[in-house]
């Protein structure tokens, strides 16, 4: 599904080098998760692979089922099925949530040739949807975002995910401020979009999240690069004892 | 007092070719407005207020030709809302194209043929609240519509009525040079919406008198035409009494020069007055919102609302005044303009003021220019949302507060598919 082969990534304005060699390979259907210490890369990875402005790729390459995913601009990588939840996402006051769903799907969907959705089938749609993850109607209303709480914001990101179906969905701290039942509503939407022909890169901080979503492979992220790949039980060692270990033991 | 002699050329120049009526109760008034304007002058690229927008074009003898614009690609602006129209072609009445003016609750007069009827309520109104408005702030363009006007209409508006009165100014002639003068007078707890639309003229000059009874509500909503070269000098004088709401929408895409001028005053206890534009340029076009808003009566509330969206050397300009005069306790006045430039060549221009003599009152202003937010941009093209549409989401997005204004929601679809069509058109 996604594979990134020696990905080197520089600020563009600025000298300061922030991935330094990521290899990565998701297959069709795969959890991957990454961990790793703050300022480590993580979310530069997930801007770098959906096309945010003010990255420079200086080696290295990212395929999306065999496209070359870093000459795509952003609306191209979406419609080719990445998806990206944001860390922080973004507010975009006067744009109404379901103006931007619509207009997203939409558009993702004429890219693909496909036909568009009447307004009735998406209203149905996103009410479904949206109520599956408890958000209400009135939040469906108000602009992206604006006036959300952290846990709202986090949630909208996933209804987001679910009417879009993307095929490779990276979910970068999605788990950070979502209360105990949130975090369980979020996982139920992740396990409920789980198929042979998806695959996730969940970026979390906590163990806690993994014992819902589970995955097949976890990574250590540090200083741009990932340093150790395992099994769940690799989620567990950095919860009982963080990093220290782990960097260590690479840097011998 | 004379004045000095450029000044007076000027003048002179520009009424030589101008016919005056002299007939009737309104003969007198346009004689009143005519000595108003010889003791001003006309404006000059000097006076405090045009220092931004340079009234040269304005001003001159003949009006700078301006070719008309074909629009046939949209359906016309208000086409689907139900309304009494009157149209006007270089600014001349057009009858056949008009509906029969009769609409309950409303009388509708000619200026035309207003001169020889008595019409007693027109009178008093004529030309005074314009009168009113030259001080602080001389306003000569107003005062020569006032004294010339060729044209134009008296609506006086009793109860509440059925549907929008609409002036359509429909723009022909090359080099027509037109001059209108409407007044509205709204009786207590009268209502009416008033549409108007198009360019009107290669050179445009109007005045609009509204007065607006107690409890009385008015709206206006208007778009000034998609024509390139066109140039306008506009003018809106509103005296709000107690209770009473005015809300005043205009939307101006294209044109090379628009100066439009509101001035309004809420002289009534609790009355409320709103006064937006959304304007958008590419290219050769200055547009200039010039508004001065008094509060003398308690709890009044006032709203300025104005964006501009900008490219290609295009320039905006904004100067919003706010005075609460002693007394005008509980005053809730809020100002704000702001520019979205969406290149490097653009311009805009501000100057809010506030001059506040109540000491119990709430006044905020803002004013902002700025590009189109870039993380915005990013994160709705990462869910597949491509860059013109994104932009064009976006561009809505910071006019929305001011097409807000609209109360009518079919009018305010209409003018926002003005809008996306305009965004459509001038993307890149
Ligand atoms: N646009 C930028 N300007 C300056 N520094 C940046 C920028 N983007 C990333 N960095 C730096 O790059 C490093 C990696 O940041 P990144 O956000 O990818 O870390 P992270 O692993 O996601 O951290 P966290 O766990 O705290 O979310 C940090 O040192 C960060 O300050
Ligand atoms: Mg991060």
């Amino acid at each position: 599904m996604l594979e990134i082969n020696n990905l080197h990534v520089k600020l563009e304005d600025e000298d300061k080098v922030i991935l330094r060699g990521v290899d990565l390979k998701i297959g069709a259907g795969e959890v991957h998760a990454i961990m790793g210490p703050n300022g480590s890369g993580k979310s530069t990875l997930s801007y770098v692979l959906s096309g945010r402005d003010g990255y420079e790729v200086t080696e290295g390459s990212a395929t999306l089922e065999g496209q070359e995913l870093l000459e795509m601009e952003p609306e191209e990588r979406a419609a080719a099925g990445l998806f990206l939840a944001f860390q922080y996402p973004v507010e975009i006051p006067g744009v109404g949530n379901m103006t931007f769903l619509r207009t997203a799907l939409n558009a993702q969907r004429k890219t693909r040739g496909e036909e568009e959705l009447s307004a009735g089938d998406f209203l149905k749609l996103v009410r479904a949807k949206a109520k599956t993850l408890k958000i209400d109607a009135e939040m469906l209303k108000r602009p992206v975002n604006v006036g959300f709480s952290g846990g709202e914001k986090k949630r909208n990101e996933i209804l987001q995910m679910a009417m879009l179906e993307p095929k490779m969905c990276i979910l970068d701290e999605t788990d950070s401020g979502l209360d105990v039942d949130a975090m369980k509503l979020v996982a139920d939407g992740v396990n409920a979009l789980r198929d042979a022909g998806r695959s996730f890169l969940v970026i979390t901080h906590y163990q806690r999240l993994l014992d819902h979503i589970k995955p097949d492979v976890v990574h250590i992220m540090a200083a741009g690069r990932i340093i150790k790949s395992g099994g769940p039980e690799l989620a567990l060692e950095v919860e009982n004892n963080g990093y220290a270990d782990l960097l260590a033991e690479v840097a011998q | 007092m004379n004045l000095p002699k450029a000044k007076q050329d000027a003048l002179t120049a520009r009424l030589a070719g101008l016919s005056f009526d002299a007939r009737g109760w309104l003969g007198a008034a346009r004689s009143e407005a005519l000595a108003r304007l010889g003791a001003m002058g006309l404006p000059g690229k000097r006076d405090e207020y045009w220092r931004y927008t340079d009234p040269t074009s304005l001003t001159t003898p003949e009006a700078p030709p301006a070719a008309a614009f074909d629009a046939g690609d949209e359906t016309p602006v208000f086409d689907g809302i139900d309304r009494v129209k009157l149209v006007f072609t270089d600014g001349v009445f057009d009858a056949d194209a008009s509906d029969d003016l009769t609409l309950a609750g409303v009388e509708i007069e000619r200026l035309a043929e207003a001169g020889a009827a008595d019409i007693h309520w027109a009178q008093g109104l004529y030309g005074a609240l314009e009168a009113r408005g030259q001080t602080p702030v001389q306003r000569p363009l107003a005062a020569l519509a006032s004294a010339f006007a060729s044209d134009g209409v008296l609506i006086r508006v009793t109860g509440r009525a059925a549907k929008p009165v609409s002036l359509i100014y429909r723009h022909v002639s090359e080099t027509s040079d037109a001059i209108l003068h409407h007044c509205v007078k709204l009786e207590p707890g009268a209502e009416l919406t008033l549409l108007e639309n198009g360019p009107a003229a290669a050179r445009f000059t109007k005045v609009l008198e509204v007065e607006v009874g107690t409890g009385a509500r008015f709206h206006h909503i208007r778009a000034q035409g998609r024509d390139h070269a066109r140039r306008a000098a506009t003018h809106v004088f509103a005296r709000i009494g107690a209770g009473a709401l005015f809300k005043s929408f205009t939307l101006t895409a294209n044109g090379r020069l628009t100066r439009n001028d509101a001035v309004l005053e809420l002289v009534g206890d609790d009355a409320v007055a709103h006064v937006a534009g959304a304007s958008m340029g590419d290219g050769d076009f200055h547009h200039d919102d010039t508004v001065f808003i008094t509060h003398e009566g308690e709890r009044c509330e006032s709203r300025q609302v104005f964006k501009k969206v900008l490219k290609n050397g295009a320039v905006g300009v904004f100067q919003g005044k706010i005075l609460v005069k002693p007394g005008a306790q509980k005053t809730d006045g809020y100002q704000i303009s702001q520019s979205l430039l969406l290149d490097g060549d653009s311009q805009f221009l501000a100057k809010p003021e506030l001059e506040i003599y109540a000491d119990d009152v709430k006044c905020s202003h803002g004013s902002t220019s700025g590009a189109i937010d870039d993380t915005a941009l990013y994160y709705l093209r990462s869910r597949g949302v491509p860059l013109r549409q994104a932009q064009s989401l976006l561009v809505l997005a910071f006019l929305a507060e001011a097409i807000g204004e609209i109360e009518d929601e079919a009018i305010a679809e209409d003018i926002r598919s003005r809008l996306e069509g305009w965004l459509h058109r001038h993307a890149h």
